[in-house]
């Protein structure tokens, strides 16, 4: 999947200076900056319809951090998301193991274990719905689109079941203080949010895990023809995904100090979104967890834009959708025009 | 090779996550308090008195949302405390397509009476007149079909009302206040329902009697976790808030959460639809919420007790007709501080 052409070890007084600009290798940086580029329009956009509150930078802090809070749940989803993509499948299923994550760890039972128990038994719903996705999709050899959203379904139908239908409100004060927990003035969600960011992106760029997952997605075959055991890392993917699911949940709970059956509605569609946004290949094999999150934030801080100057969700929902499409139309665009580049040369 | 060293550890892995799972569903129980809102026998009424008996056919969709839940929870504990009353439930499905296909072989049974609760009015009113044709009286429960001849009796809330309800309390609350040009905020339910519509509709017209208009709506799902994403958003826009009017209690824990981690208390929260939690904060008065206007899930009790009385052609005892009205529309009714403990039961 390399597309470098840059001769190295014959005259390396000639290496011709390929500009930031053109270099293949510098994709994902001029994405990113270009994605940052989007960001600062956003601002100028809020800050010609609402200047005065713009104009207090105490606001503008504080709105960035309301942001990054608001984007906290869903931008860990999108670290496993990126993964999946990476590797080539996909997860239809984030939203209703958030749901069913939540739902089982806010029940009466399991909030009388404390705060450790709920924590536990999020992530270990998480992670075993995922390893069900990773199952079916690796060794039961079912689409990865059908298997989570068979997943989709069922997980919601669960929780529904163990709810009651009800939304579960959560009496657990260590839970429901993270959310409002805000040390040096930033929001502990977003702290988490990194946390989990930088442990997902040394996981990709600087383990063996990561570079397995980069060749599964670039092409499965030559994969298990140079020894990797693509089955087992499958599973494995999808249980990554499922484990940000349940830490998720709890972010999610502790949020809204609740937990229904039909939480975190569509979440799957703005984890894909970002993930796209954020430069990863839908096709797999490309990708990074710095776009993804900067992605993230994008939606975010749209959704918070639309709030700041009092639109109706529908028009949201119409630019958010015109976004999406316009990613991939962009995306399918430049892969176009490298493919003809390579064949030219 | 170390082939068979790894699948053996992935099946002691597999095996160690199996049991997580086992243990976790030692997790899943929940205790349900009898939480439902119905009327025992009146020994003073004469339709208390057990009549002919009368099978009741029952369909209300199977939504993730309390107060559907609380809809079916009603008419089952409500037919319960009649004991010349036979229920019979059926799963309305995913949507309308799904119910009218359960409900045909519903009409087949041939019950006494249907309570029907459908998806949508509009879509299912095709089916009531199928039924009223087939001589079954149809007790259309809340979402109301288009056509009078689809049904023998209409029982449902005031969604407008509820506005009504809502708007008036905040305009005189504010009024009292002596706040000239007010900041209100919306948090609605799911905008692409005709409900959430009406209730912005009749919101307005109150506010615009004191010459009130909302600075700011927004638009959530029903869910906690929507409504406090909304109601971020909606503290984000409005530094200073007088007054806010969320629809729905039970996004309203969302709301709550929102308020207490950005440290916005100081408007006045008026609610929606009459959650127990919510009567109860009102009735402790320690938070902004100080009203919730009513959309009560008890209409299903009284649906049920409507289709019994239909079931044995019977009227309603305090009033001179001999048999049951066509429509009944629920007021909505305001529940604060002073009035919540006589509410409390109808919480859901």
């Amino acid at each position: 999947m390399t597309t470098t052409t840059t001769p190295q070890t014959q005259q390396p007084a000639a290496t011709p200076r390929v500009s930031f600009w053109r270099d293949e290798a510098k994709e994902p940086w001029r994405r990113n900056l270009a994605l940052i580029g989007v960001l600062i329009l956003l601002f100028i956009i809020g800050a010609v319809i609402r200047p005065e509150l713009y104009g207090d930078p105490k606001w503008v802090f504080d709105n960035m951090m309301v942001i990054l809070q608001q984007a906290s749940a869903i931008g860990v989803v999108t670290v496993g998301m990126t993964f999946i993509i990476i590797g080539g499948g996909i997860d239809l299923s984030v939203g209703a193991l958030i749901a069913l994550a939540g739902v089982w760890c806010t029940t009466v039972a399991t909030q009388s274990f404390g705060s450790a128990g709920m924590i536990f038994t999020a992530v270990a719903v998480g992670v075993g719905a995922g390893l069900v996705n990773g199952v079916l999709i690796a060794y039961g050899r079912l689409v990865p689109f059908i298997a989570t959203l068979a997943m989709l379904v069922a997980a919601r139908g669960l929780a529904a079941r163990i709810s009651g239908k009800q939304t579960q409100v959560s009496t657990d004060q260590f839970i429901n203080s993270i959310a409002s927990t805000r040390p040096f003035g930033i929001p502990m969600l977003a702290l988490i949010l990194v946390a989990v960011a930088a442990l997902g992106w040394v996981l990709l760029n600087r383990t063996t895990f990561g570079r397995r997952t980069v060749a599964i997605g670039g092409n499965a075959e030559a994969a298990r023809l140079a020894g990797i055991n693509v089955r087992r890392h499958t599973m494995l993917l999808y249980a990554l995904s499922g484990l940000c699911c349940g830490i998720a949940a709890i972010m999610l709970t502790s949020l809204a100090t609740s937990s229904q059956a039909a939480a975190a509605e569509l979440y799957e569609l703005d984890a894909i979104a970002a993930a796209i946004i954020g430069g990863t290949l839908l096709t797999g094999g490309r990708g990074t967890i710095v776009g993804s999150m900067i992605g993230v934030v994008i939606f975010a801080t749209i959704t918070n834009l639309f709030a700041i100057t009092n639109t109706p969700t529908e028009a949201q929902n119409m630019v958010k959708g015109g976004i999406i499409v316009l990613a991939v139309l962009i995306q399918q665009l430049k892969f176009k025009s490298v493919k003809q580049m390579l064949i030219r040369t | 090779m170390s082939t068979p060293n790894l699948s053996r550890r992935s099946a002691l892995f597999g095996a160690a996550a199996l049991g997580t799972l086992a243990v976790a569903s030692a997790c899943t129980s929940n205790e349900t308090p009898n939480n439902t809102q119905t009327k025992g026998a009146d020994t003073n009424n004469p339709n208390a008195a057990a009549g002919k008996q009368v099978t009741i056919g029952f369909s209300a969709p199977a939504a993730d949302h309390g107060w559907i839940a609380a809809i079916t929870n009603n008419a089952k504990a409500q037919a319960a405390t009649y004991k010349d009353v036979t229920f019979k439930q059926v799963e309305a499905g995913k949507d309308a397509a799904a119910q009218r296909a359960v409900l045909e072989t519903l009409i087949a049974e041939k019950p006494d009476v249907i309570v029907l609760l459908p998806h949508d009015g509009k879509e299912l009113n095709a089916f009531g007149l199928k039924a009223m044709a087939a001589g079954i009286p149809v007790v259309n429960l809340d979402r109301a079909f288009p056509d009078a001849l689809a049904y023998r009796c209409q029982i449902k809330g005031d969604n407008y009302g509820m506005g009504v309800a809502a708007g008036h309390y905040i305009g005189k609350a504010l009024k009292a206040k002596n706040i000239a040009s007010p900041v209100i905020g919306e948090i609605a339910g799911m905008d692409e329902l005709e409900l959430t519509q009406e209730r912005s509709q009749g919101f307005k017209a109150a506010l615009a009697t004191y010459g009130f208009t909302v600075s700011n709506r927004r638009a959530a799902r029903f869910t906690a976790d929507s409504g406090q994403a909304e109601a971020t958003g909606l503290f984000q826009a409005l530094n200073k808030i007088d007054a806010v009017w969320n629809h729905d209690d039970d996004q309203g824990i969302g709301v709550l959460a929102a308020m207490n981690s950005s440290n916005r208390k100081e408007f006045l929260l008026v609610g929606g639809a009459g959650s127990k939690a919510a009567i109860e904060a009102i009735a402790k008065d320690d938070s902004p919420l100080k009203a919730t206007v009513t959309y009560s899930p008890s209409m299903a009790s009284s649906a049920i007790s409507l289709a019994r009385l239909i079931g044995q052609s019977k009227g309603m005892a305090d009033l001179v007709e001999l048999q049951v009205p066509k429509e009944i529309i629920l007021a909505s009714e305001t529940i604060t501080k002073e009035n919540a403990s006589t509410y409390l039961r109808l919480g859901f």
